[in-house]
């Protein structure tokens, strides 16, 4: 048994929700994927299998729609309604994204299936909320993020350069995580109180949450955070993190050494390189190995000593940097308990021995292919009630025949 | 209204972002969330304790303003967990808790005696969620993370980019933020099981394994037609990654640092955007551009004109222009665009006013979902360190008013 085993999701096709669905059905839900006569427009998106264009073939679309049913529903049609609402008499979830006026013009809205499925969740995931008309207007993952705060702290010290944003379809997922996150709550609730609810999921306020400093500094302090390049955007800038190697791949040095026994592990790898003699810098590398206590930061900037020290760390991490690959320096950092990161583009990450030895790849069997495929894994490890990719994606229409056969 | 989380209680280790954001979600929808300090360290574990931002005239521990946004109506005690009595007193909560939450580098609790075989000891069907950069086991368990590195190490950072440039990467933690959404999943993924099946289970979650799902398609591409993102020039991130679409970018509006996104996602948008490019121009441009495909093939000299034309123009303005064709449009909103002038948020109540015992009255990030039976409910700030220590030891365990000062004077609190 999964922790949704037993949970029928109705999924109203959207690619701004696929991702919710999908959490829903690797969990074990049965999540039936309405579709349009032609199938969801997410199925025209590259890449495709060999490169071939065909609604079967979408790479984007197999992702995003594992495990999941499809039903093909014209819903123009009044016939093709009635059984939409059939179906969502018998639902647990009903999961969509529909302008905000849709639902009620065709009498499918929350007010018009409660009284026949009280235990119904309703999740609208709307890109202002369900009360905003700006919902109704067209948009995609990039003007989101615009308007929900991410790009403003990302990108470039350099800001003729615009703000940047990041890719992967995370505005889409941060709106698909809050509309997860709120069935999961209706559902616990539920099992004791015997009755769902509606639940209005804003797609820009779930990113203007998730911005970190940039929303609190003006809530706490009204400051505003400026972007910099592979760092953290801040009201007074910081040091550089990011460094290049001998490769030409970056490393994100994260936060530089801080405590003695670092800068004393910083000045024996320089050692063991052979370049500590060509750094005159070492001499504050000793120093920070020597020093007694806890360092105050507060004094860097400030007191000549402990700037020099922490200066001499950065330097020192830097010499070492464009002398060793980025692996070796992320190994090398973390083997001296450093907190470094290699920047991996999504493919070395997948392919890095850790993810494998942990078991993150998995295999998914597209029979009607006769091949077998691997996909990324498990977000989280959940023994008693595992994650898992059931099925491949459906195949448009696979199963409209037998999920209406199953309508009285 | 009810709530809907009312019958869990939480014993809870965590904090930063990562840890502390999942348990904000827990008591925002009425857990009983227990934050547990260490006193010897004056709570320092959590750097963001005493860390900018800080109300002006305020700072020090109990002022740090990301602590008070990521610990809303916890409740906050502290436990020296050096002490045999300390240890007792998490037994004694450990028993009336349905889970255990903790985001410590791997290993941390199970050295203070309370690794998952003590826990379940304690209660059988504890939930223990563990969120640690690398995960309990594998090569890199011992391996240290903050949210900079999960996002480098997973393909996050490499993602974000402009043509011919470093990486971006993410201006703030990301994956602290979607750890900590992750964490908060599978808590209650796990309590559904344990109401289903009165099993409980620790969940190891690795925040960098959470974000490698985040740039699925990119993934398939690589594993099934071994296509990889990594290039020999990286094309913008700004611009449309799976559909296709141009324009598709970030361009410069008037004034200091100021930009507007705006995606064409077919020939209709196109069609609809053109006749407003032309009216601002006395040369026809428009027209080297009109087939999609053309577009699609020469995205730098259609960004290169897009700029000049949106440089012409404040942005607030245009965006109101092309919402009314309409097509996608997005001004680059700053926060204090987004937070004190955008009704969106403000008419959603995303930005709640809490009471902080020492910071006073402060506003904090809210939820951006609203559950018409059981919504959620910020009022309280962070918990100073220990400010909850008499009410939990003396509600839940039944201590008096003497034996709880007395373990104070012991240093157990």
């Amino acid at each position: 048994m999964t922790a949704l085993s037993d949970i029928t999701v109705i999924e109203l096709a959207n690619e701004r929700i696929s991702f919710a669905g999908k959490l829903l059905a690797d969990m074990g839900a049965d999540v039936v994927l309405i579709e349009p006569p032609g199938g969801d427009i997410s199925r025209t998106y590259p890449p495709y299998l060999d490169g071939e264009a065909d609604v079967n073939q979408s790479l984007y679309f197999w992702h995003y729609n594992t495990g999941k049913r499809s039903v093909v529903l014209d819903l123009q049609s009044p016939s093709a309604r009635a059984q939409l609402k059939q179906l969502l008499q018998q639902a647990d979830i009903l999961l969509e994204s529909q302008p905000t006026q849709q639902l009620a013009t065709w009498g499918l809205d929350y007010a018009d299936l409660q009284p026949d499925n009280p235990g119904l969740i309703h999740i609208a995931v709307t890109p202002y909320g369900r009360q905003s008309p700006l919902s109704d207007l067209p948009t995609t993952d990039l003007t989101l993020m615009a308007a929900g705060g991410p790009p403003w702290s990302c990108g470039y010290d350099d800001h003729s350069l615009p703000p940047v944003r990041g890719l992967g379809n995370q505005a889409y997922h941060t709106g698909s995580h809050f509309a997860y996150l709120s069935a999961l709550t209706a559902l616990l609730y539920r099992n004791t109180h015997h009755r769902g609810q509606f639940i209005d999921v804003s797609i820009t306020a779930s990113l203007n949450v998730t911005t970190e400093a940039a929303s609190y500094s003006w809530l706490v302090k009204q400051a505003t955070v400026q972007r910099q390049t592979g760092r953290h955007a801040a009201v007074e800038p910081s040091g550089e993190t990011q460094m290049q190697c001998a490769d030409g791949r970056y490393v994100n040095t994260g936060v530089p050494p801080r405590f003695p026994e670092e800068f004393g592990r910083l000045l024996q790898w320089l050692q063991k390189l052979d370049l500590a003699d060509q750094f005159p810098e070492a001499v504050f590398l000793e120093m920070g190995a020597a020093w007694e206590g806890p360092f105050d930061l507060s004094q860097i900037g400030k007191d000549d000593t402990i700037t020099a020290i922490f200066g001499a760390g950065r330097e020192g991490l830097k010499l070492i940097a464009r002398s060793v690959t980025a692996y070796e320096f992320f190994i090398g950092c973390q083997d001296a308990g450093l907190a470094v990161g290699i920047i991996n583009s999504p493919e070395e990450a997948f392919e890095d021995k850790h993810f494998k030895a942990r078991g993150f790849q998995v295999e998914v069997e597209h029979e009607d292919l006769q091949r077998t495929f691997r996909y990324p894994g498990a977000p989280y490890r959940m023994p008693a009630s595992p994650w898992q990719i059931s099925r491949r994606a459906p195949q448009l229409g696979e199963h409209t025949d037998a999920v209406l056969a199953s309508l009285a | 209204m009810d709530k809907a989380l009312a019958n869990f209680r939480i014993c809870d280790f965590t904090g930063q972002l990562a840890g502390a954001g999942a348990t904000k979600w827990l008591s925002a929808f009425g857990a009983e969330v227990i934050r547990i300090e260490d006193p010897a360290r004056q709570g320092r574990w959590d750097i963001l304790r005493g860390m900018e931002p800080f109300k002006p005239g305020q700072s020090g521990l109990e002022y740090g303003g990301g602590f008070n946004n990521h610990n809303t109506d916890k409740l906050g005690i502290t436990l020296n967990l050096r002490t045999a009595k300390g240890k007792q007193i998490l037994t004694d909560l450990i028993k009336i808790s349905d889970a255990v939450t903790e985001n410590f580098a791997a290993g941390v609790l199970e050295r203070w005696g309370f690794g998952y075989p003590q826990l379940q000891a304690i209660k059988p069907d504890i939930v223990y969620v563990s969120n640690c950069g690398f995960g309990h086991e594998g090569p890199y368990h011992q391996y240290k993370t903050w949210g900079p590195i999960v996002q480098a190490v997973s393909g996050l950072t490499f993602t974000s980019a402009l043509p011919g440039e470093p990486p971006a990467g993410w201006g703030y933690s990301y994956m602290d933020h979607t750890g900590g959404y992750y964490m908060a999943m599978a808590i209650m993924l796990a309590l559904l099981h344990k109401q289903r099946t009165g099993e409980g289970q620790w969940v190891d979650l690795a925040c960098t394994e959470a974000a490698v799902t985040l740039n699925g398609p990119a993934l398939l591409d690589w594993t099934v037609n071994q296509v990889p993102t990594r290039q020999a020039v990286q094309p913008s991130s700004n611009r449309s990654q799976f559909a296709p679409m141009a324009p598709h970018g970030i361009y410069p509006c008037a004034g200091d640092d100021e930009w507007i996104a705006i995606s064409c996602r077919h020939q209709q948008d196109w069609a609809l955007l053109r006749p407003l490019l032309q009216s601002d121009s006395d040369v026809d441009w428009t027209a080297e551009f009109d087939d999609e495909t053309y577009r699609l093939a020469h995205q730098d000299s259609l960004d290169a004109a897009m700029a000049a034309w949106t440089g012409q123009h404040e942005k607030l303005a245009l965006q109101t222009r092309l919402q009314a064709l309409p097509i996608p449009v997005a001004a680059v909103n700053k926060p204090a665009e987004r937070i004190d002038e955008d009704p969106t948020t403000g008419d959603f109540g995303l930005w709640p006013t809490v009471q902080h015992s020492a910071m006073g009255e402060v506003r904090v990030d809210g939820m951006p979902v609203h559950m018409s039976a059981t919504d959620w409910h910020m009022a309280r700030g962070a918990p100073c360190l220990g400010e909850h220590n008499h009410d939990v030891l003396n509600r839940l365990l039944g201590l008096s008013e003497q034996e709880i000062n007395q373990l104070a004077d012991e240093g157990v609190l």
